[in-house]
């Protein structure tokens, strides 16, 4: 090994804090990145959501926020597009992708299996820069002249393709595209890197069976990604040049503002193919990793192995299959051929068996445990609740037959906003709650300020997103500015106020978690070296951290990672005393492997 | 108005959340436990077993709020021969979703509550059990199967777009921001088009090719009429973004493209004036009333009384106002159609010939 335990760098504060090459100083900056662009793209929500509560009316906050935006402090209807669109650029790709799964991957990787840091340091500093650099662009785009992109997270051309069609599609969208195209390689060198380091740095004893389902999680959230981001990209790429360099490979037969453009046989549902190959299996890539938190977090808190560790691995390689077939359920109504929407069913409808298989696992998990409500477990919990009331409208929206009448409606909003993005959140809070002390050398955060963090904004997630299923079965589109052109609507304006009021109220519950992630750095509590009494090998690292993770050598591991409340047939606990049996422990004198 | 509220609203919340946490924080050091605060206790085990269960009843109750409250709120009853079909699956989905949402969401809140953690508890070390996994992979694999083969039959006959039982042939044509409709005319045959052929000149905004024969006799509208009863086959297109022709009341919904052709089809099954005879639409015509009268009251805008129509809407974001893109559809009987018909001009009437 090119590492050894002794092996010091002499560090200047560049070189450990900015341009780090250690695994868990790049998680730290992932998730701190991650946190601040969350905070900006929730904060965009609630101004589009107060314009959706209070139609056309003037607000000093629109005033402040978005300045000529909102003439006499009253957002203009571009802008609102432009709000949404960053929101769910944000929210999904910087926030749940990088915020989520980097952090986590970055951090876990190397400290579960037992290596001594990622395969390549570099890469892994590269990648993070390069999303650093991503969001800096993205963020920028926001004072471009015209303003920023403003075509949906989609940016479904010719609509992003044209300057012509709204004022977002300008420079805004230039730079929008350009942020994706360095995002996805900031991705791939990421996936890469993660890849290469479960397949080849696993310490003696870790075979794939015995990985933490965590690590199973990001590796074939890994393998999804490096499938499926590079076709981004060449749509990304393809789109800049239909806009910069007059190729036609979206476009074709327009007219707009009064003349004939020239673009001549593309067509706009090609792109449509081309983002949602990458665009479905992202849901994934945003959810696996937080099911993957969640199954350890929950494990270790129910002090019961996970149910069915080898059925989980099976349907997280079930969901990762066929998260690249089902693209198509995004285009019932695109015009694309109708066979095409009957194959898209089949394949989107047998993708819930396995996720229905993991909620099951999780909820026997719970059966006869000792459950330990930690602020992390009650997210895990919470996670499993969204994912199952989110996850059950798929069976709608994924049948081409239902997708005609609720496809972009706000039936549609509510689903993905229960089933990966609140999901995806609990499963970043669930994993930073857990993880806290060993990403700050053993500062615990307030679990007191985590309870009311995780109460609050669990009544309000559901506050915001169970109703709004009504508003998408009255009919009511997505994107609409203000709902008041059809009086069809007019008696929805209550619930777009109960909507709203929730969202505040479970923004504010995040300013909880700032205060107490932001304190805990500082003043948090020094915990113990295992806090959550776990058996994962991350808990075996010094609390201060250390090139190289383990000061001496790396331990050996010996069994799986669950064998929590495992007993001899007399019912006495394996070691006497603890109700857990870390990997690296040795199997006892007359103890079975029970691997399952 | 409002913004400060909600702001004094929010205000109110964060200092209400903060006491919270010192009252927590502070019963916890008068009761003299050692607690640090960090790891949860027999005591927060208990407060969030209950908190759970409460969860549970919580998400029960706004599952039955939302129901009974908004329940109303939804489409109305379809007004399109597949339509019925359409609602009949979408209930049955609801009713299986419904079933499956109650179980779990008991089984997963009652078991966090049931088995919160306390000292001296042990954990069965329960790890795997192949009959339960089979058991609840077959018990979806069936459940979906029959959702699948329903749907699937279903989507068939929906987009099964075909010539038989005499269709009237409709255009709907998109562009920022708002449609129009062509009809075929005397001979039911759209004429060719193509954004390329458009001139704004003389008055040919669809670019409807002049040479054509089929095309003399179209008809250009801005109101969609249906005749009762009759199949339409809708041809749809787009001249510059991309845009949705969304028909809810129809169960009914295809984008427009621009450089292509979409389709869709479905038969028109009561008129605008039987359906506003509905008694649910009567309540909701009511409900409506009386907000704009209330709004006409305070001397707001969009206050005038309402009179329940179908409506066209876009439901692709096409740009800034694609809020307000959209087109009365009126379903009468066949004469009244016909007679409607007669009294528009051709579209070799209102084209400007060349000079």
């Amino acid at each position: 090994m090119a590492h050894e335990a002794e092996h010091h760098h002499k560090e200047t504060f560049i070189t450990k804090y900015i341009f780090s090459q250690d695994h868990k100083m790049i998680a730290k900056q992932y998730l701190i990145t991650g946190l601040i662009m969350g905070f900006i793209g929730i904060a965009m929500s609630l101004l589009f959501r107060m314009q959706l509560a209070w139609p056309g009316e003037a607000s000093p906050v629109f005033k402040a926020l978005l300045g000529k935006w909102a003439p006499d402090g009253v957002m203009d209807a571009d802008i609102y597009l432009a709000l949404v669109t960053i929101h769910g650029t944000i929210m999904v790709f910087f926030v749940l992708t990088a915020g989520l799964s980097g952090t986590f991957s970055n951090l876990l990787i190397p400290l579960q299996i037992g290596a001594r840091d990622m395969a390549s340091g570099f890469l892994n500093m590269l990648s993070y820069w390069l999303f650093f650099l991503s969001c800096a662009i993205m963020l920028g785009s926001l004072f471009a002249e015209a303003g920023p992109a403003a075509a949906g997270w989609t940016v479904y051309p010719p609509l992003s393709a044209l300057p012509q069609a709204q004022p977002g599609s300008g420079l805004g969208m230039t730079m929008w595209l350009v942020s994706m195209a360095i995002f996805i390689a900031s991705s791939l060198l990421g996936s890469l890197n993660y890849i290469v380091t479960v397949l080849n740095l696993r310490t003696k004893g870790m075979t794939m069976t015995r990985l933490p389902l965590t690590i199973w999680a990001f590796f074939v959230t890994a393998i999804i990604g490096v499938v499926s981001f590079p076709v981004l990209l060449s749509a990304a790429l393809l789109l800049l040049m239909d806009r910069s360099f007059g190729t036609s490979f979206f476009l074709s037969d327009i007219f707009i503002q009064g003349e004939v453009l020239h673009y001549q046989g593309g067509s706009p549902v090609l792109y449509e193919h081309l983002f949602w190959f990458l665009g479905h299996p992202e849901v994934y890539i945003v959810l696996l990793p937080a099911l993957g938190i969640t199954s350890e977090v929950m494990s270790t808190n129910a002090r019961k192995p996970i149910f069915g560790y080898r059925a989980m691995i099976a349907s997280i390689l079930g969901i990762a299959f066929l998260s690249t077939i089902v693209w198509g359920h995004h285009m019932f109504v695109s015009g694309m051929n109708p066979f095409l929407g009957s194959v898209f069913t089949f394949t989107t409808l047998l993708i819930a068996i396995p996720s229905a298989v993991k909620a099951f696992n999780y909820i026997t998990t719970l059966w006869k445990g000792n459950l330990q409500l930690n602020p992390g477990m009650l997210f895990s919990i919470g996670l499993v609740s969204t994912f199952i009331t989110g996850g059950l409208t798929g069976i709608i929206l994924g049948d081409s037959t239902l997708d005609i009448n609720v496809h972009d409606t706000y039936f549609v909003v509510a689903h993905f906003h229960l089933v990966m993005g609140i999901s995806a959140l609990y499963g970043l809070f669930a994993g930073v709650y857990h993880w806290f002390p060993k990403m700050f050398h053993g500062r615990m955060m307030n679990k007191n300020l985590g309870y009311i963090h995780f109460w609050v904004t669990a009544v309000a997630s559901y506050g915001v997103f169970f109703p709004m299923h009504f508003v998408g079965m009255a009919g009511v589109p997505r994107r609409y500015y203000e709902n008041t052109a059809f009086p069809m609507f007019d008696e929805l304006t209550d619930v777009q106020v109960l909507m709203t009021v929730f969202a505040l109220i479970a923004a504010a519950a995040q300013l909880v978690f700032v205060y107490n992630f932001i304190y805990s750095i500082f003043y948090g509590k020094k915990g113990s070296q295992n806090p959550w009494k776990s058996n994962t090998l991350e808990w075996t690292t010094p609390l201060e951290h250390i090139h190289g993770n383990w000061p001496g050598a790396i331990p050996e591991v010996h069994r799986w990672s669950y064998d929590y409340s495992k007993t001899y047939d007399d019912g006495s606990y394996i070691i006497e005393g603890q109700d857990f049996v870390p990997q690296h422990i040795p199997l006892q004198p007359n103890e079975e492997e029970l691997n399952h | 108005m409002t913004t400060p509220l909600i702001l004094a609203v929010l205000v109110l919340v964060a200092i209400a959340v903060w006491q919270l946490a010192k009252i927590f924080e502070l019963s916890q050091l008068t009761t003299g436990k050692k607690s640090d605060a960090t790891i949860a206790d027999d005591e927060d085990n208990k407060y969030n077993g209950y908190l759970l269960f409460a969860f549970l009843v919580f998400i029960y109750g706004i599952t039955i709020f939302s129901f009974s409250k908004y329940g109303k709120m939804v489409l109305p009853m379809p007004a399109s021969e597949h339509g019925v079909d359409y609602d009949r699956l979408m209930w049955i989905s609801f009713a299986i979703i419904f079933v499956v949402q109650t179980i779990t969401q008991f089984l997963l809140h009652y078991f966090g509550y049931k088995y919160r953690g306390a000292k001296g508890k042990k954990a069965l070390f329960y790890a795997d059990n192949d009959k339960l996994e089979l058991i609840w992979t077959i018990i979806p694999v069936i459940t979906l199967a029959s959702l699948i083969l329903y749907g699937l039959y279903s989507w068939t006959n929906i987009m099964d777009i075909n010539e038989e039982g005499d269709p009237l042939v409709v255009e709907l044509y998109a562009q920022q921001f708002n449609w129009t409709a062509r009809y075929g005319g005397e001979d039911n045959v759209l004429g060719d088009a193509s954004a390329r052929l458009i001139d704004i000149d003389k008055a040919n905004i669809l670019g409807i090719d002049e040479s054509d024969p089929n095309a003399v006799d179209d008809i250009i509208v801005k109101e969609l009429h249906l005749p009762v009863g009759r199949k339409v086959n809708f041809y749809m297109r787009s001249q510059d973004v991309l845009h949705s022709a969304y028909m809810p009341h129809f169960r009914a919904q295809m984008n427009c493209v621009p450089g292509m052709v979409t389709q869709f089809s479905f038969t028109p099954t009561v008129t605008t004036e039987e359906m506003r005879l509905q008694p649910e639409i009567i309540d909701k015509v009511k409900r409506t009333n009386k907000i704009r009268a209330e709004r006409a009251a305070a001397g707001e805008e969009n206050s005038d009384p309402w009179e329940f129509d179908y409506v066209l809407l876009c439901n692709k974001i096409c740009g800034k106002s694609h809020y307000n893109m959209q087109m009365k559809i009126i379903v009468e009987s066949e004469e009244d159609f016909q007679k409607w018909l007669d009294s528009q001009k051709t579209f070799g009437e209102t084209v400007i010939a060349v000079p």
